[in-house]
């Protein structure tokens, strides 16, 4: 086979791995979306607090140690304990769903029948204070999270591919695990959403809001339910690019990299945010290997924004979106 | 509470009608300075079917959905089974055994019949939700169960031949049966049933007006319904409301009800001064 050819591969394959944490960030958007028809603009900031909640309680810190520091006159900064990870992501879940619940008691319930652009608005504010509790609370440097997923060049891959291929290929093990782990997310809620009570109730107020409370489902729990799974699939997502690149503020701009995928494929479907995930990862980076010395690097940048476009000038709706119509 | 509880009356094709169970004193709604219902006052009976009739915009919705709690009346009370009923959500009133279908129509579009009706069984489901995602033992029995129940339902209205369709390809009419199907399925006390019949040609129309009393007939459903077609309504209820601008301007068996010169006046346009 020739190089180009392998080479091109292992663009590919590296792209579905970088693609699938992609899709990870708009799988929280895609869930939000659905039940309660609003673009949470603060879905990445959500992602950003959980991992910066996640290694505040690994490292043992004290939340808010400036602020303290600065009234009482202490000196505190850590308990002097570090907590296992096994302990500190269930503890960043009930973090998660507090938040889910503060939420909905503070802000949703008072936008109920709003425009769902106020309610886009909301979330907005909701991004800018998120962001700075997170910086008071945890503090603003870069930190390191590591909670035991294996990272650097997949021994096993590279094994695999040069006895086979005679060209061993270069995958990251982390985005490997992304792969896994985004698998048995999604398995999990389409579980939950077919098979049980409240996924039932989370697909029917999805559909129609004054048809569920017909028939006894109450909106404000579905939210908080909503809002916790949301803050669970930003806390995982933060968990994988915290992992890759340390999490830091910047850490709330992948929300960004989240809206071709969303275009792509379409703000209500799951299957839809997988695969528009995989597609923009697969995308830039064959795009990148093919028109690299054509056009020059650094395509990756705005590759999927351009793409997006596309989208929505030929199937705005993206590619598993429900057809938007508009009965007159 | 006294003696509405206890008595009942038998009707002309001989069923016989409890006591009160749900009773509205001087109800009145606003809307800003709008009053949609001004101080309005009936009762509903066990097994009765009652209609509540009058001219477009004379506050029937409004009052169907004080009922079900989607508005909250600024006065009077909504007494159920003998006691002040709070101020409630929707789905609080839901839970209360008061199930309804929607002037237009109020599915789930993007499930399929079946999925639908299970909705409507939602408050009867009793098993966590963690055995219920792991479908453990007494989960699967119940899923079981519900299904059963679901399924003579669709027999009984006659929906067998849809029920794997999603329901945003089925055709108006059935779709209203759907709707009934989904209500029904919640197994409850009072039906409230908002324009039941409403764009449907004769024979759907029939269809319905079958159905509606068959339900009231093997069920004992208690049934509340706003219905336009005059003739339709007078076959089916046993006693009648006729609303008009807010207010309620007669109240009594059909035949009462259609000697009643006011309501007649209300009918027919004469003007209001």
């Amino acid at each position: 086979m020739s190089d180009t050819v392998l080479f091109a591969m292992e663009a590919a394959l590296n792209g579905l791995t970088v693609g699938i944490m992609y899709s990870l960030v708009a799988l929280g958007f895609v869930l939000i979306f659905k039940a309660s028809g609003i673009f949470n603009f603060a879905q990445g900031v959500m992602a950003l607090f959980a991992a910066l909640t996640l290694v505040g309680f690994q490292n043992g810190q004290v939340p808010f140690a400036p602020l303290i520091n600065a009234i009482f006159g202490t000196s505190v900064h850590d308990f002097g304990f570090n907590m296992p990870s096994l302990l500190a992501i269930p503890a960043t879940v009930v973090v998660m769903v507090g938040m889910a619940w503060l939420i909905e008691r503070l802000v949703l319930k008072h936008l109920v029948n709003q425009e769902p652009i106020i309610l886009f608005m909301a979330t907005i504010g909701l991004a800018f204070f998120l962001e700075g509790l997170g910086d008071i609370m945890w503090g603003a440097e870069v930190k390191r999270l590591d909670v035991g997923i294996p990272q650097g060049m997949s021994g096993a891959v590279d094994d695999f591919t040069y006895n086979w291929l005679g060209y061993g290929f270069y995958l990251d093990t982390l985005n490997l695990w992304a792969l896994v782990i985004a698998g048995i997310m999604v398995t999990a809620l389409v579980i939950f959403s077919q098979y049980t009570k409240q996924g039932r109730a989370l697909r029917a107020v999805a559909d129609d809001h004054q048809a569920a409370l017909s028939v006894g489902i109450s909106l404000r729990f579905i939210w908080v339910l909503t809002w916790s799974i949301a803050g669970i699939v930003a806390l995982v997502a933060g968990i994988m690019w915290g992992s890759k690149s340390g999490v830091q503020f910047s850490l709330s701009l992948i929300a960004l990299k989240a809206l071709p995928v969303l275009i792509l494929g379409g703000f209500t479907s799951i299957p839809g945010a997988i695969v528009g995930g995989l597609l923009i990862g697969v995308g830039e980076k064959l795009f990148d290997f093919f028109m690299q010395p054509v056009i020059g690097g650094a395509t990756e940048n705005w590759f999927a924004y351009m793409l997006a476009l596309v989208f929505l000038l030929f199937r705005p709706q993206g590619l598993f979106g429900e057809k938007i119509i508009e009965r007159v | 509470m006294l003696d509405t509880q206890q008595d009942g009356y038998l009707t002309a094709d001989g069923r016989q009608i409890g006591p009160v169970v749900l009773e509205l004193k001087n109800i009145t709604l606003r809307f800003g300075g709008v009053e949609a219902i001004k101080d309005i006052s009936f009762d509903i009976r066990t097994g009765e079917v009652r209609a509540i009739i009058g001219p477009n915009g004379a506050g029937k919705s409004s009052m169907m959905n004080v009922i079900s709690g989607f508005y909250n009346p600024q006065e009077g009370d909504v007494i159920y089974k003998g006691y002040k009923r709070a101020k409630m959500a929707p789905y609080q009133v839901a839970r209360t055994g008061i199930a309804r279908t929607f002037q237009n129509i109020a599915l789930f579009e993007g499930m399929s019949v079946l999925d639908n009706i299970m909705t409507g069984r939602m408050n009867l489901m009793k098993t966590g939700f963690l055995k219920q995602a792991l479908w453990w033992g007494p989960a699967a029995r119940e899923e079981d169960e519900h299904r059963a129940a679901v399924e003579r339902i669709i027999d009984f209205l006659e929906i067998q031949h849809i029920r794997k369709t999603p329901v945003s390809r089925l055709p108006y009419g059935l779709k209203k049966r759907v709707e009934l199907a989904r209500a029904l399925a919640a197994e409850p006390q009072i039906l409230l049933l908002d324009e039941p019949m409403a764009g449907m040609n004769v024979e759907e129309k029939e269809d319905m007006s079958r159905f509606i009393l068959d339900v009231n007939d093997e069920f004992g459903t208690t049934i509340v319904l706003i219905e336009h077609d005059m003739g339709v309504v007078m076959d089916l209820s046993d006693r009648v409301v006729v609303m008009d601008y807010g207010k309620k301007i007669g109240d009594g068996t059909p035949d009462e009800v259609r000697g009643n010169q006011a309501v007649i006046d209300a009918y027919l346009g004469v003007t209001h001064d």
